[in-house]
């Protein structure tokens, strides 16, 4: 049954763990609906949370999700594409299946989630659309050929984007975190992220409030001026 | 499912879009109306937002999910999207393709 509510219907991939867990805890403590997703069983328990075992990668697991959503709730307001894949290796060494899992799961299901949500979104005039680079991008980091350019897909899939649904008022933009100590960089040598944090104008990890502080920005009522900007964490250009 | 059913909903989408004044003249929609090229009132953005809906009014009608821009529709010379009758045509097709399936 569609609900009148007002709260904020909003979908994140990848809520399992990590930044995705954690954004989805703190928007449901702002009052959103929060739909979550992920290849494995939810780990939320809130009474306006809903989980779906989604491959972000898998069109027909997809467009269910989105029309289920839009089934009860009559909308989406906002989406966080957060699912995403690492890998670090040199590029010699690095296998084909990894090349197309990491593409999968950061550009196609991205890709995936933009094009189905804005379809539904298009038809309420207004959405906010959030998806995720790293500062391995702009710092063209050794080591991460791969994940960099299925991020730097994402963020010109962001700008294209921004531009194609922003007459439908819908906005586009992409954060670019630096590490924040989750999962997605546990295999990453601690001289590594050394390096990095050296090349940052704000020397230290991330948190998960730093990328909270941003989404909070792209998806409040007062961005609607703000539309196919890539945000790096840290000092990053 | 019948081809009246399908164009039907076509229509119903077009008169929706009739509530804007610069789309008013598709209160007549009819199945020669045309949707895509020079003798279109729409735009290709708002082509891209019938296809949507359109999608969507499917699912709800015939519980049938179909994605209408699909890469035939895409690369044919002639495009299924240019009127109503041939969009309706389109979409029993792929409509026809899932129940095959």
């Amino acid at each position: 049954m569609k609900s009148e509510s007002t709260e904020l219907i909003t979908i994140i991939t990848g809520t399992r763990k990590g930044l995705g867990k954690a954004l989805a805890e703190h928007l449901l403590g702002k009052g959103h609906q929060v739909v979550g997703c992920s290849r494995r069983e939810g780990t939320i328990e809130h009474e306006n949370y809903e989980h779906f075992r989604v491959d972000v990668s898998d069109e027909t697991s997809v467009r269910k999700m989105i029309r289920a959503i839009v089934k009860k709730w009559g909308r989406i307001d906002v989406l966080l594409n957060n699912a995403g894949m690492a890998s670090m290796n040199h590029l010699l060494l690095t296998p084909t299946r990894t090349v197309e899992k990491v593409f999968n799961t950061n550009f196609l299901g991205t890709f995936l989630f933009i094009r189905e949500v804005a379809k539904k979104m298009q038809k309420k005039k207004f959405g906010r659309i959030v998806n995720y680079t790293t500062v391995a991008v702009p710092l063209d980091l050794e080591g991460e050929a791969v994940y960099a350019a299925s991020k730097a897909a994402v963020e010109s899939l962001t700008k294209v984007a921004a531009k194609e649904l922003g007459g439908f008022n819908i906005t586009v933009n992409a954060i670019g975190p630096t590490p924040v100590a989750t999962d997605l960089i546990k295999n990453v040598p601690e001289n590594k992220i050394q390096e990095l944090l050296e090349q940052q104008s704000v020397k230290r990890m991330g948190t998960e409030e730093d990328v909270i502080n941003v989404v909070d920005f792209f998806i409040k009522p007062e961005s609607e001026f703000i539309n196919g900007q890539i945000i790096y964490l840290g000092g990053v250009n | 499912m019948s081809l009246e059913k399908i164009e039907g909903l076509i229509i119903e989408i077009l008169h929706e879009l009739a509530e804007e004044e610069k789309f008013k003249s598709f209160l007549e929609a009819n199945t020669d109306t045309p949707l895509y090229g020079g003798s279109s009132l729409l735009e290709s953005i708002d082509l891209v937002g019938l296809l949507a809906d359109l999608e969507d009014a499917v699912a709800d009608e015939f519980d049938i999910d179909i994605i209408i821009a699909d890469e035939r529709a895409m690369s044919q010379r002639i495009s299924p999207f240019r009127s109503v009758r041939s969009l309706t045509n389109y979409v029993q097709k792929l409509i026809d393709k899932v129940e095959v399936e």
